[in-house]
């Protein structure tokens, strides 16, 4: 029987980006507000997974009346799971490279970083040369807009945008209090709009086909296409344009491998979402299940019955622990009590209802946390043990 | 290769001597000398007037810059969830058995180094590991016996 929902794949993100020229010099032409009406009006949210207006983000910015402000991109993909953005830099950088200079005509700031995690060193001699490219271009048409990359030293907080600036300062990545948001006080205190590597692809998008073809698609509350990362269990691992909106069933029909047990939604510090529940859950921001966690953006892990859940939860918990920045004790402490709990519960050294203290600690870590990451521990912690307790015990 | 002192001069050149210099400055001898040695933090710190400290916090916050003397290449094998699933282990136990070594460790002539590390991004062709900057995905024991011994050979080559 034919569901409601159909998978629709979009093709916006890879189409060539041979107009770039063209798509540049219009949008340089045109009227600060009127590019941000546009991208409101598109209702595109940053897809690097908190999922905040983009339009609004430059609208606060250009508000700004400092005189230096700057344009980042980040690059710091380091969610697990994802591994989108490097798809975007190395297949159509100059879409990214023209939104940047684009948001720079809005805010009024000449200078552009790409905060690449290190990782991905590979792709600087590509990317260096498209910026050349770029630069070159920019002279021509006399406007005046300069982009470096800034390498990042493996260390997954420096995605948190604040972390980043503190990062790119000379310093240890360790996110800051907010407010002050980064469009008042970023990149070494002056204001600055950080988007994602996608968001700026599809900006792109938008400033080419104009903002009602990118707002038809996807259902209310989540407008547009977004590029998802497919991993783990499927006989089709690799990225794909997909519709918001989708109901998870439809998703495992066309991903699955006819076994699927669980998908882990939106990387570590999303959440895992079992089999009978795959009916009810819907991709978008709106539906609870992506983008209200940090650092996350399109991550679909699937989990066939073969996979031991205990596993799939110690292996995060690992990840946290080393990632955690340190700096704030719910985080700090919360993640290696959270590992050493559960390790003690499989080896029968503490009750089951050890379980649900650790579940206390992860909702304490979810008020008291400083930054999404240690917030965002209880996503996985909790949708994994809720559900599948019996695996975590025996 | 330069003296590390000079390096550092160099590098301080290029990038500047402000303290948002740091990050670049440690990563340029990082790529020569593979690790930063107490000698490269204090001159860094003393090139660029800070407090060696701070330098110190900076270095040992970020795993790529590493603050014990490594191997010329340094393994780093995805351990995250899906290459974990998908046979990180056997990858890592073929390392181990061909260079004679466990992680973390580094072979007594100093050509290779061992490490596990967090997400690569390449979860869709995992097992996935860098060796330096270099990615290799898709990895099976065989494959990977193949990548060594070349790197292996061309070490052999250089000298």
């Amino acid at each position: 029987m034919p569901s409601i929902y159909q998978l629709k794949r979009v093709d916006f993100i890879f189409k060539d980006e041979k107009d770039w020229k063209e798509i540049l010099k219009n949008s340089l032409n045109r009227p600060a507000n009127e590019l941000i009406n546009e991208l409101i009006s598109s209702e595109l949210k940053g897809r690097g997974g908190a999922g905040f207006p983009t339009g609004l983000k430059w609208k606060l910015t250009a508000e700004e009346e400092e005189h230096t402000k700057y344009v980042i991109c980040n690059a710091d993909e380091g969610e697990p799971g994802t591994f989108k953005d490097r798809e975007i830099l190395s297949k159509v950088p100059l879409k990214v490279l023209t939104s940047m200079a684009v948001c720079g005509h809005v805010i009024r700031s000449n200078m552009g970083y790409i905060y690449l995690r290190g990782e991905y060193f590979f792709l600087q001699p590509e990317l260096k040369k498209s910026i050349k490219e770029f630069e070159d271009y920019c002279r021509e048409i006399n406007f005046d807009f300069s982009i470096r990359i800034f390498m990042g030293s493996g260390a997954y907080i420096c995605g948190e945008e604040t972390a980043l600036f503190e990062s790119m300062e000379g310093k240890r990545g360790e996110p800051r209090n907010k407010p002050p948001f980064p469009s008042t006080y970023g990149y070494m205190g002056k204001p600055t709009v950080i988007n994602n590597v996608e968001t700026l692809a599809h900006t792109y998008t938008i400033f080419e086909y104009g903002a009602k073809r990118f707002y038809d698609l996807g259902v209310q509350y989540s407008r547009g296409s977004k590029l998802f990362s497919v991993s783990g269990d499927t006989p089709k691992p690799g990225i794909y344009e997909l519709e918001l909106g989708m109901s998870l069933d439809d998703f495992v029909d066309e991903f699955g491998d006819g076994d699927t047990k669980a998908v882990q939604v939106g990387g570590a510090s999303g959440f895992l979402v079992p089999r009978k529940r795959f009916g009810e859950t819907a991709i978008g921001f709106q539906g609870k299940l992506t983008g209200i966690s940090l650092p996350t953006g399109g991550s679909m892990m699937l989990f066939n019955s073969s996979r031991s859940m205990y596993n799939v939860l110690d292996n995060y918990l690992e990840f946290f622990r080393e990632e955690s920045c340190g700096q704030c004790t719910p985080c700090r402490v919360g993640c290696q009590q959270l590992l050493n709990g559960i390790k003690a519960v499989k080896r029968g050294e503490k009750n089951a209802q050890y379980l649900d203290k650790l579940l206390r600690l992860t909702e304490t870590m979810q008020y008291t946390a400083k930054c999404g990451l240690g917030q965002s521990v209880a996503n996985s912690f909790s949708s994994i043990v809720e559900n599948f307790r019996e695996e975590m015990i025996y | 290769m330069y003296p590390v002192t000079e390096l550092i001069k160099n590098l301080a050149d290029q990038h500047g001597r402000e303290r948002r210099n740091l990050l670049p400055i440690l990563q340029g001898v990082v790529e020569q000398e593979k690790y930063l040695s107490e000698y490269s933090m204090i001159e860094i710190a003393r090139v660029l007037d800070l407090p060696a400290s701070e330098v110190y916090g900076t270095a040992t916050f970020y795993s790529f810059l590493e603050y014990k003397k490594m191997g010329k290449y340094i393994i780093r094998v995805c351990k995250t969830i899906t290459c974990s699933m998908k046979g990180k282990n056997q990858i890592i136990k073929t390392i181990e058995d061909m260079l004679k070594i466990n992680v973390g460790e580094t072979t007594p002539d100093g050509n290779f180094s061992l490490l596990q590390t967090n997400c690569l991004g390449f979860c869709h062709k995992a097992p996935a590991m860098l060796i330096n900057y270099e990615v290799f995905t898709d990895l099976t024991p065989e494959r990977v016996r193949e990548i060594l011994t070349n790197y292996i050979n061309k070490k052999g080559k250089e000298e």
